[in-house]
């Protein structure tokens, strides 16, 4: 239905332009004996008719659509008997359960109160989708009135095209902050109810994370389920192996690439680094498991180290792979910007193309290197698909790297896949995890790009 | 007095020891540049190594080996009233019968595990669609199981113990007796572009999953590319440079770089259980993936405005057109090009992004495709996440081919974006 009132509005805004612009054309060559002498020309008056026409009923469907559900839900378990004295937990279960009545899913025999309850949801929702489709139809009767009355010769429908123009752009600008603000403000709201059931100081210092016991209501909190620390430990395993295999490749490459290939050498070579970067992560996830993991097996078993199947090894080296192009092209900047003169300087005074890089090139570009480098470690800590597919699930403190670890991501998508009901610590933990990733990549970001920006202003 | 001094001591350069230190420093030079061209091979080869076992793996799902019988459904006692019930599955076994010479009753049924366990509702549904065929004998195509598609293919050997094969001996006899009478052929597989999700992998396709991923991406690009192009003309030609339009910066390039399971935790918070809108549908995929590519778009256009000389803003301003106009009439499209190739490039990055799909549920088992924006559906990358989960051996070179088809499509959006590229690349 709302598809269709959308399409309704454009259809109308693109009426309205057409006969705003002929009727300022008329109005136009008739006030002045055929001549037009109006302030703007016949588009902007239907640009401005058409912005009247569809732009306040848009505005209003977005809103009525965004809240519709969540006033439903309300005014429904308001209606339902008993609703008062349950928690919030317990309310959000029943209208789950309403919910999916009134949609026709059923799977047994709802009992009365649910069913009328449905029932009641199922009118107010076509009663909701009337009273939708009425107001707005009102609203873009009543904007196209207005739309077309102003127009006149004098009316400096450019000028109020161009403030509406400015002022879209202006909350376009403002989405950034807007995103942010949700991330924060939706990680931040879950992890306090979160943390109302787990202490903090016992999810920041817990030695063990075993989510899944907790599903048991005697089990939430006191039993050191929830510790994060072994999760954030393994993350760091992880992606200190990835940063292993990653730094030196990237920087080595970067190096023979900027100082020692021949240019044509160049122009092939780096498209195919970058692809590396644009590879899917649920590739590099399915390759990890199907070639790379059983390859590590069987040298672990070769040489005589247990390995198994999940090891941090294997998951480490692929999400390395991975990184390899995002530090090489940026040492590749740091590199391009040494100037010219300290390079030459170098090899003038007799040292080798080598050691100009070794004790030139390197300490003059190392602040923009650290700074990739940084970048690219917060890539790892965030790197979801290639962990979920390829690292373990069971949380533990380690550095054997043939040993399975879990990260982070690993623990937000299990915690999260299947079920989303807000109400047991277990869903829950996946924001306070969430909220814990962000702040991690937040910080080595906000260094990273620091220290990149730094040392860009010092040549 | 020193000079000379100095002068006395004059280094000779041909002396042994240095010629050794020479050799020694020409030899780190080599080593260096032996190891950044190790590292380039390296990361060249995992590449390599990586597209040639997708390859390996994946061809073979191109085919599907199927047998084409001719059915008499006219003899079949059939209950033409009503399609939907008629006893479909015997008539498939009294043709399937056919095809093989007398078996006892006890290998009947490792017989018919040689075909699709779904040939009858396959042979249904072209009735339906084509009920002439009721009239008459006609040929169907029926996809073999999973297990004998595999041994024909090759990848369960002969020469396997019986005991370690989900094929038993006898099976083997009796496929033999059909491709000795030419019942089976190995066609180019295009239930694999036409079919939906399904638990059987001879019968797994991607046709949901392409959609999927269509509808969320005209979602994604419906909505970053006014926003972000309006954002970056904003930020670029007419914010003022104030502490508040820095943070806006900031704040810009800490997005693009944040997790994007974060971003799934938004979705999950915000649009499903904030504004109550439906799990699954391409409409939170692309919203979701929206707000992670306006990053990208913002920055990307907000370089092809600066890399706009200023003559074309002055002259246009001095020929009398207002600021909006200047932007909108030349800029922007002078630098339209640019910013189609950055959005096109961010949209092959959102393709192939799945963590937060896999949050708000677009990893759903659909078993068919979605028809619009509302639906249910999946999305390729986490049909790719779902295959590779599936324990049935077919779908191990499904997934191969599902990745091959989303890498296609990357390589196909990128080569369009290098071609815009170029095409219309200006220096100024």
């Amino acid at each position: 239905m709302s598809a269709y009132l959308f399409l309704l509005l454009i259809g109308a805004a693109v009426i309205a332009a057409y006969l705003g612009g002929s009727r300022a054309l008329a109005v136009a060559t008739t006030a002045e004996t055929g001549r037009i002498k109006a302030h703007s020309r016949p588009i902007y008056h239907g640009l401005n008719a058409a912005i009247w026409t569809a732009a306040p009923a848009f505005i209003f469907l977005l809103f009525w659509l965004a809240f519709q559900s969540s006033v439903l839900n309300q005014l429904v378990v308001a209606s339902y008997p008993g609703s008062d004295a349950m928690d919030s937990a317990a309310q959000s279960l029943l209208i789950g359960e309403i919910r999916q009545v009134a949609a026709g899913n059923l799977f047994r025999q709802p009992s009365p109160e649910v069913a009328a309850a449905a029932d009641h949801l199922r009118s107010l929702q076509t009663y909701s989708t009337y009273l939708m489709t009425a107001i707005s139809l009102c609203i873009v009767a009543v904007g196209a009135f207005l739309g077309m009355k102003v127009i006149s010769p004098r009316y400096r429908a450019r000028h109020s095209v161009e403030t509406a123009v400015t002022v879209f752009m202006m909350f376009s600008s403002l989405m950034a902050i807007i995103i942010t603000l949700g991330i924060v403000g939706s990680l931040v709201f879950e992890a306090l109810h979160f943390f109302a059931k787990v202490p903090v100081t016992e999810f920041l210092f817990g030695l063990r994370w075993e989510p899944q016991i907790a599903m048991r209501a005697d089990q939430v909190a006191g039993q050191g389920a929830f510790g994060v620390l072994p999760v954030i430990f393994g993350t760091f395993v992880i992606s200190a192996i990835a940063m292993l295999v990653a730094v030196p490749t990237g920087i080595l490459s970067a190096i023979y690439l900027t100082e020692y290939a021949h240019p044509r050498f160049r122009t092939v070579v780096k498209p195919l680094l970058e692809i590396l970067a644009g590879v899917p992560t649920v590739v590099y996830g399915f390759f990890a498991v199907l070639t790379v993991a059983p390859a590590i097996r069987a040298i672990g078993a070769a040489v005589g180290i247990p390995s198994s199947p999940n090891s941090a090894l294997a998951t480490g080296l692929v999400m390395g792979v991975m990184i390899i192009p995002f530090i090489s092209s940026l040492s590749d900047d740091a590199f391009a910007a040494v100037p010219r003169a300290m390079r030459d300087g170098s090899l003038a005074l007799g040292a080798t193309k080598g050691e100009t890089i070794r004790k030139v090139l390197l300490p003059a570009a190392l602040p923009g290197i650290i700074g990739g480098v940084l970048l690219a470690l917060s890539r790892a800590v965030g790197e979801t698909m290639i962990v979920v597919m390829a690292a373990g699930l069971i949380a533990k403190i380690t550095l054997n790297p043939f040993d399975a670890v879990t990260t982070v991501t690993v623990q937000i998508v299990t915690l999260l896949i299947g079920d989303s009901e807000f109400d047991n610590p277990k869903t829950l933990a996946a924001f306070a995890l969430g909220l814990v990733l962000f702040l991690i990549t937040l910080g080595l970001n906000l260094i990273a790009l620091r220290t990149v920006r730094k040392y860009r202003e010092k040549y | 007095m020193s000079t000379t001094a100095v002068a006395g001591t004059r280094f000779n350069w041909h002396s042994d020891e240095m010629k050794a230190r020479r050799k020694a420093r020409y030899a780190a030079e080599r080593r260096l540049r032996a190891y950044g061209l190790i590292a380039i091979v390296f990361a060249l080869g995992f590449l390599a190594f990586l597209v040639g076992s997708l390859t390996f793996t994946g061809y073979k799902a191109f085919t599907q080996t199927v047998a084409t019988v001719s059915i008499d459904l006219s003899k079949a006692e059939l209950d033409t009233s009503d399609l939907m019930k008629a006893d479909w599955r015997g008539a498939v076994r009294d043709t399937l019968r056919t095809q093989i010479g007398d078996l006892p009753r006890r290998q009947e049924k490792a017989y018919f595990d040689l075909f699709t366990s779904s040939a009858p509702f396959l042979v249904r549904d072209a009735v339906i669609k084509d009920p002439a065929r009721l009239k008459g004998s006609s040929s169907f195509v029926i996809p073999l199981s999973d297990q004998a598609d595999q041994f024909v293919k090759g990848e369960i050997s002969r020469d396997t113990p019986e005991s370690q094969r989900r094929i038993s001996d006898e099976q083997i006899g009796m496929l033999d007796q059909l491709v000795s009478k030419g019942v089976i052929s190995s066609p180019f597989n295009w239930a694999l572009f036409l079919n939906a999700d399904s638990r059987f992998p001879e019968l797994a396709g991607l046709a949901g999953a392409i959609s999927g991923s269509f509808w969320s991406l005209l979602v994604c690009f419906a909505i970053s590319f006014p926003i972000g192009i309006a954002a970056a003309i904003y930020l670029e030609e007419f914010a003022p440079k104030n502490r508040f339009t820095d943070l806006i910066e900031i704040n810009i390039n800490n997005l693009a770089a944040v997790p994007s399971v974060v971003f799934g935790l938004l979705g999950l918070a915000v649009f499903l259980n904030g504004f109550g809108l439906p799990r699954s549908s391409p409409l939170v995929g692309g919203l979701v993936l929206s707000l992670m590519t306006l990053p990208t778009l913002i920055i990307v256009t907000r370089v092809s405005l600066k890399a706009v000389p200023s003559s074309i803003r002055e002259a246009a301003l001095g020929v009398g057109a207002s600021k909006h106009e200047m932007i909108f009439h030349h800029v922007l499209s002078l630098a339209m090009p640019t910013v189609m190739t950055g959005a096109i490039i961010s949209l092959a990055r959102a393709l192939g992004e799945t963590a937060p799909l896999l949050l708000i549920g677009m990893n759903a088992f659909i078993t068919s495709p979605p028809d619009g924006i509302f639906a249910a559906s999946t999305a390729l990358p986490s049909q790719i996440y779902m295959w590779a989960d599936s324990p049935e051996r077919g779908f191990v070179s499904r997934t191969s081919a599902a990745i091959l088809v989303l890498l296609g499509f990357l390589i196909l959006m990128n080569a369009i974006a290098i071609f815009l590229r170029q095409r219309f690349e200006r220096r100024w």
